[in-house]
């Protein structure tokens, strides 16, 4: 479905050095009209610098960005049909927060009524009507990005583009700001480019993601995707947690690879759907998520398969407690997350017990 | 509560500590600031005596006509005009207004590109290199410098050799004695002074203001009329303020480079002072042109009181 949506940001081959630093190593990726695209990585992989090149801070080494079908090769930040909400802000002290969201409506050809309005309008979007008079520099941490987006907004760009906008908030802000980010985007159906290395942020707010590491995109990919089936171990364990066993490809035909795990035993994956990655030297490994297996209480029935193990840590989260189990013939301890259900005793460190799992939840890196 | 117990905690209190702290300074302020400010207030309308001041109050000394006493304590037959009645120290006021704008506007056109070139185009790593270079002027005495304008300037000068031997004039140039050469000297003496504010206040600029200003569709340019100068004028403020107060008193460069034929305010208060032995007259022109300078910087400022409202 949203494959049918036309092309808004293309990159070809782009490379940025710094000095002798390779910054960025052949990005090459499309972002729609109209999509709430995410930039993930660790500190330091470039996803700024990415998001930099597209609005015209950053000159590329080599390759090509286009906007909107356009080579922006040599065009100034303020002639590019993007705007940019900084990860400070950058909010003008010496002006009001109208002045301040007005900015950009200088050479706007609209009356200055009309201009006025727009301004009224766009803080009333951001919900910060009747704020228009005070000094911005007055302003909380959470008004001054919603200024921020004002100001960027009003101009109706293209694409906007939010450098880590929501770090700086508390907790708790934060989760309604993504909220209200989202409803926003919805509402005016700009394309929004979000850099971030806040996981949950990316999957929560995001219709596609591109997971980056050191100046290269390792997997494009919706939330769901990214979760279910990683494309490297890198970005399995980047995105949320995910357990690791050695595992041996016994046969593959027909769709179906045969392998056998360590604690797990033989099984049949789904080649299409399970494996993945390109052949690695140090043999391959299967992966799961520590919500897809469970800890069998007394009679409790495996709804598929079974193992053996032993409790090694008990990590207790209220409704959750998280347990590393060893399961037998294994080195390392497995993360099994178990919801904490009326009933259900937690329990003790040294305690033997059933792990039930599905091979259908499982993954498999080459 | 005792006397002791007061006491005590007095000693021990941090307003005590803070008080000690500042106390030097305080001291050093009262003695060498305000007691000759509160002298020079108390001569400008006293008497003037043969070699003394004579405590008699009178206002004569500002305006309208007064007369010194001779030696033996009769009035003198002669008598002098007041600061405000006399046309001579108007026209040197308003000469001394006249260089110290022109100084001051000169000084700080000039050093804001060099403030701003510092701040944006310098590596950070070599900032405080460059401003260790512009302090050096400052190695020589204020004299000096001003004297090497003089050896530069005069008739048999450096810039004046150097024109006839390249054959560009055939008869020196006169500068030495001229405004314009009093002008070119005090701007020389106060950049540094103009400089160092306004690159405080450039330094202090968020630089994502600047990129802002470019993605919100201003050119470098008018980013800068928009963003950067606005949120510089608290140092260019400053310095004109620093450039300002001083070279209306200057008085070394009117001696030096004006050689005496263009006197300034400062050099009438110190021949009223000591050659004309009359202190209460000198005291009043000191005050005087205290108060111009004052109603001066104080109307300066309130016409850019916008640019000092708090910022973070
Ligand atoms: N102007 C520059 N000069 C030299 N190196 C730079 C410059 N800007 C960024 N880099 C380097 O490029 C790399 C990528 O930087 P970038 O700011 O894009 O990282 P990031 O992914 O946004 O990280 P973070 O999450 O910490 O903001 C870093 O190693 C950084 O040191
Ligand atoms: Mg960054």
């Amino acid at each position: 479905m949203s494959s049918e949506k036309p092309t808004m940001i293309e990159f070809k081959d782009v490379h940025k050095y710094y000095g002798d630093y390779h910054a960025l190593r052949g990005i090459n990726a499309t972002i729609k009209a109209g999509e709430f695209f995410s930039l993930l990585g660790p500190s330091g992989c470039g996803k700024t610098t990415l998001l930099r090149t597209i609005a015209g801070f950053e000159g590329i080494s080599s390759g090509v960005v286009l906007i909107d079908g356009k080579d922006v090769a040599g065009i100034r930040p303020n002639h590019r049909p993007t705007n940019m909400v900084f990860q400070s802000y950058a909010i003008f002290p010496h002006l009001t927060v109208e002045q301040n969201v007005g900015f950009g409506l200088r050479k706007d050809p609209r009356s200055k009524e009309d201009k006025a309005r727009a301004v009224d309008e766009a803080l009333a979007m951001v919900g910060l009507a009747g704020y228009g008079k005070r000094a911005a520099h007055a302003l909380s941490g959470g008004q001054r990005q919603r200024v921020a987006l004002a100001r960027a907004l009003i101009l109706k760009p293209k694409v906007l583009l939010l450098d880590e906008p929501l770090s700086a908030l508390d907790k708790k802000l934060r989760e309604n700001m993504q909220v209200e980010l989202i409803k926003l985007q919805r509402q005016v159906g700009i394309t929004f480019i979000l850099v971030t290395h806040d996981q949950e942020e990316a999957l929560v707010m995001s219709d596609r993601i591109a997971v980056m590491f050191e100046g290269q995109i390792a997997q494009l990919d919706s939330p769901e995707a990214l979760y279910r089936l990683p494309k490297t171990r890198a970005v399995a364990n980047f995105i949320g947690t995910m357990n690791f066993l050695p595992a041996k490809i016994l046969s593959e035909a027909g769709g179906i690879a045969e392998i056998e795990a360590a604690g797990l035993g033989r099984m049949a994956l789904n080649v299409e759907k399970q494996v993945t990655g390109a052949v690695s030297p140090g043999g391959a490994t299967v992966g799961f998520r520590p919500e897809t297996a469970t800890l069998l209480f007394d009679t409790q029935e495996a709804t598929d398969r079974e193992s053996m193990a032993t409790v090694e840590e008990v990590v207790y989260y209220g409704d959750m407690t998280y347990y590393d189990v060893k399961l037998d013939g294994t080195a390392e301890p497995m993360r099994v997350s178990m919801r904490n259900v009326f009933g259900r005793p937690v329990l003790d460190i040294g305690t033997r017990t059933r792990v039930g799992w599905s091979p259908g939840a499982l993954v498999l890196f080459r | 509560m005792s006397e002791r117990q007061v006491r005590s905690r007095f000693w021990g209190s941090e307003a005590f500590s803070g008080l000690a702290l500042i106390s030097p300074t305080a001291l050093y302020a009262i003695l060498l600031l305000a007691a000759p400010l509160a002298t020079t207030l108390l001569y400008s309308v006293f008497t003037d005596g043969y070699l003394v001041v004579i405590p008699h109050f009178q206002l004569c000394n500002y305006i309208g006509e007064c007369r010194s006493q001779l030696a033996d304590g009769t009035p003198s037959p002669d008598t002098y005009l007041g600061a405000w009645s006399d046309p001579i120290t108007q026209a040197l006021m308003l000469r001394s207004l006249n260089v110290s704008m022109l100084v001051t506007a000169m000084t700080v056109l000039l050093a804001y590109p060099v403030a701003y070139f510092v701040s944006f185009n310098v590596d950070a790593s070599r900032k405080s290199l460059w401003l260790f270079l512009i302090t050096i002027p400052f190695w020589t005495s204020y004299v000096i410098r001003v004297f090497m304008w003089n050896v530069m300037m005069s008739r048999t000068g450096v810039i004046n050799s150097v024109l006839e031997g390249m054959g560009i004039i055939s008869e020196p140039l006169q500068m030495v004695f001229t405004i314009q050469a009093m002008v070119v000297t005090l701007a020389h003496a106060y950049a540094p002074f103009a400089i160092l504010p306004i690159f405080v206040a450039l330094e202090k600029i968020d630089r994502s203001l600047l990129e802002a200003g470019q993605d919100l569709g201003e050119t470098r340019f008018t980013t800068f009329l928009r963003v950067t100068l606005p949120l510089s004028m608290t140092g260019v403020i400053a310095s004109v303020l620093i450039v300002f107060i001083p070279t209306i008193g200057d008085y070394v460069t009117p001696n030096l480079i004006g050689g005496g034929k263009i006197p300034m305010i400062a050099n009438i208060i110190e021949k009223q002072m000591l050659k004309a032995d009359n202190r209460p007259l000198g005291s009043a022109i000191a005050v005087s042109a205290m108060l111009v300078v004052g109603l001066i910087s104080v109307l300066f400022l309130f016409l850019n009181r916008r640019y000092l409202k708090g910022q973070k």
